[in-house]
């Protein structure tokens, strides 16, 4: 008896612990903004550098004193989530935002695998998400809530395919993907698709997430006759994907897309990964006006050149801010509010980023340019060509 | 009789014609599968030895793995920061070896605090709750690890400079060749080492009878924490050469290659060494030939189907017997 009831106290204790705690103070005056972003898992870099990019945009608003909407000037707090970057963890990430933060507007998940469940709880919840970063179709497909702020994978597969021809003049290409995995497995469809118009898909192998060893697959792959590989895989596996490769004698070019583009691609994968193209947004070198600012700005207080998520997260929190700009007013009532951003998002058909000048369509989709990247024998990302639609 | 068998063979050969699978393919995949096979049956040993004497899964062991080989990665970069700086002059395998060696014996403490502050507690409670201490152990290790060195994924010094070799069309690293002969050494070493000391006899007489051999005067407390110890320090072998062949580490690195290494422990027959090791190496042949026939799409599909019809037929795996019905070290 004595014993139940202590286990009772202690229990209590906690909860109310938990209770309070999360019972944080919140005034009417400030505008909260959630970011859905995978700090923890298999891609932190990914989350880091959202987390970087949309705390300088806080910074430059608080500079600025906040907000004007309406001639009332409203104090901005992001409410930053940990993802891990999993599925169900984005979509639960989403929940809390929407409903025990109340915030006003997401940014993020970054990647498709995160933003395709992620969006349709936004959805659901009539709250405004942008994803800066997932390509994937679904991601806004009949979501009027859902926007994002870069390309598509229907344009990303065919830009791919078209740069191998136009540079090698190969004919037959072998694909290495995540099947479990939206984004991945998705673009490499879209390739599948595109390639098929110009030559042959040799082999079209694909492994799980959290694989670490794809020696049978590039075994098929090698001996297949393929001319190249196309691996659309985030960084921690694009670096054993292409050092296995090579050890299993694989000396042909193997080409990415917008997953390469992570300050941890070269750092992981070392030399093996000099001399290799991929698809993504911007390049940092090179860059210049206000993308350079941002670049430079970013460097000097992380010590390190800021990459595509970064870039193209500090453009969707600026897209979000002109459009709580153009509301006009805020009612205080947050269901009213949201519903007032999301039609202001859809409002903007014009929009100039630091990734380059984006038209809006129906669906909430920009249209923008695509980069070449080289990867350079000093292990930095070269800009090679633009392709524009 | 002799008949029906040679049919059978030219049925086989055709078949293996038509699949359109090249020898050198299969040589090949031969070369990759041992390679995925060490760390399997380097970690299922560990597995396999708890339970004998423990008679429980120790299911932290996967994060054991992973303590390991991030202990393995701060010994190398120490190590190769003393060469640098000139206080000692190493040449690289040394450094290796030396990683090697200094990282087994720092793990083999990390198993005995596992053993001392989460199951011998619990040595008493129901199977259920001991089963559980590991779950939680592992979650508890991942979590410490991301608080104490962040979620970013380190990259493994490569002390090993790569050479590939071309052996008519079949590629092979020196890494691979180290990996595997190092492996079986190892696995060998523990065998002899069950088979031929003092210690060793201790421990198959506790798998014997846990309950009645401490009553002879073998010290239960002492054989258990060298038990886990021995199968940590094999675990941390194995994060060594995980680092080497797959050089990404990252906090969640050993909870899918555990569950797969229990798997081969199982297969093998609990608390077999022999069982163990060759069930490892099974395990890496299943995973790398299925998508050499099959569509890689549905590998872990027909791979895992396999090891389920395997077990299905023989329950208790291949070296394993009905409980206690004799010495099974």
């Amino acid at each position: 008896m004595k014993k139940g009831l202590f286990s009772i106290v202690i229990f209590t204790c906690i909860a109310m612990v938990l209770v309070f705690y999360a019972c944080g103070p919140s005034g009417p005056e400030t505008i909260k903004i959630g970011i859905n972003a995978p700090l923890t898992g298999d891609i932190p870099k990914v989350g880091e550098g959202t987390k970087f990019a949309a705390q300088m945009w806080l910074e430059d608003i608080n500079a600025a004193g906040g907000i004007e909407v309406g001639g009332k000037k409203y104090k901005v707090e992001l409410v930053i989530e940990d993802n891990e970057s999993k599925a169900e963890s984005a979509v639960k990430a989403n929940t809390k935002l929407i409903t025990e933060d109340e915030v006003l507007a997401i940014v993020g998940p970054q990647s498709s695998k995160q933003a395709v469940p992620a969006g349709g709880k936004a959805n659901e919840l009539e709250t405004p998400m942008i994803s800066p970063w997932s390509t994937n179709p679904n991601t806004t497909k009949d979501r009027p809530f859902v926007f994002r702020g870069c390309f598509l994978d229907p344009f990303q597969g065919p830009v791919v395919a078209n740069f191998v021809k136009d540079e090698f003049g190969f004919t037959k290409a072998a694909v290495l993907y995540d099947v479990a995995s939206d984004y991945p497995k998705g673009l490499a469809e879209n390739f599948k698709d595109a390639w098929e118009k110009i030559g042959t898909v040799a082999a079209y192998e694909s492994f799980t997430t959290k694989d670490s060893d794809f020696s049978s697959q590039l075994t098929k792959i090698r001996d297949s006759g393929a001319e190249f590989i196309f691996t659309p895989q985030y960084y921690n596996e694009v670096a054993l994907i292409v050092q296995q490769a090579h050890q299993l004698g694989w000396d042909k070019p193997i080409v990415g897309s917008d997953s390469w583009g992570s300050a941890e691609t070269v750092k992981l994968c070392g030399k093996d990964c000099y001399g290799l193209f991929f698809s993504t947004h911007y390049a940092a070198a090179g860059a210049t006006g206000a993308t350079k600012e941002f670049i430079d700005r970013y460097k000097e207080k992380h010590g390190y050149v800021p990459d595509d998520v970064g870039a193209l997260t500090w453009d969707a929190m600026r897209i979000v801010q002109t459009a709580i700009e153009n509301t006009g007013e805020l009612s205080g009532d947050i269901k009213k509010d949201r519903r007032a951003v999301r039609d202001a998002l859809a409002k903007i058909k014009k929009f100039n980023g630091i990734t380059g000048n984006m038209d809006f369509t129906e669906e909430g989709d920009p249209i923008k340019c695509a980069v070449i990247v080289r990867i350079s024998d000093a292990g930095e990302f070269e800009f090679y060509k633009s392709v524009c639609p | 009789m002799t008949k029906g068998r040679a049919g059978a063979i030219v049925l086989c050969a055709r078949l293996y014609k038509e699949s359109g699978v090249k020898s050198m393919q299969l040589l090949q995949n031969l070369i990759n599968a041992l390679q995925l096979g060490s760390f399997y049956a380097l970690i299922a040993l560990g597995y396999s030895m708890v339970y004998s004497i423990l008679m429980l899964f120790n299911f932290a062991h996967g994060d054991i793995f992973m303590v390991g080989a991030y202990i393995g990665f701060g010994v190398a970069t120490g190590l190769i920061a003393l060469a640098k700086m000139g206080a000692l002059a190493m040449p690289n395998w040394l450094i290796l070896m030396l990683t090697v060696i200094f990282s087994m014996f720092l793990t083999s403490f990390v198993g005995m605090f596992v053993e001392r502050v989460g199951y011998r507690p619990l040595r008493d409670a129901p199977r259920a709750s001991a089963a559980i201490t590991g779950l939680m152990i592992g979650i508890i290790l991942e979590t410490g690890n991301l608080i104490l060195l962040g979620a970013e994924q380190l990259s493994f010094p490569s002390l090993v400079q790569t050479a590939t070799y071309n052996l008519g069309g079949i590629y092979i690293t020196n890494q691979k060749i180290m990996i595997v002969a190092l492996s079986i050494g190892l696995a060998f070493a523990l065998h002899q080492f069950i088979r031929r000391t003092k210690w060793g006899m201790a421990m198959r007489a506790m798998a014997f009878d846990y309950v009645v051999v401490p009553l002879m005067g073998v010290p239960l407390n002492k054989i258990g924490a060298m038990t886990f110890a021995l199968g940590s320090a094999l675990a941390a072998a194995a994060g060594i050469f995980y680092g080497i062949a797959y050089p990404v580490l990252d906090p969640y690195m050993g909870v899918l290659f555990g569950w797969k290494a229990f798997v081969a422990a199982i297969l093998g027959g609990r608390g077999s060494v022999v069982g163990a090791t060759l069930a490892g190496f099974l395990l890496g042949f299943i995973e790398i030939f299925v998508p050499m026939i099959f569509p890689s799409t549905i590998r872990n599909f027909i791979a895992y189907s396999i090891v389920l019809l395997i077990l299905v037929f023989r329950p208790h795996g291949f070296f394993g017997e009905p409980y206690s019905a004799r010495l099974r070290l």
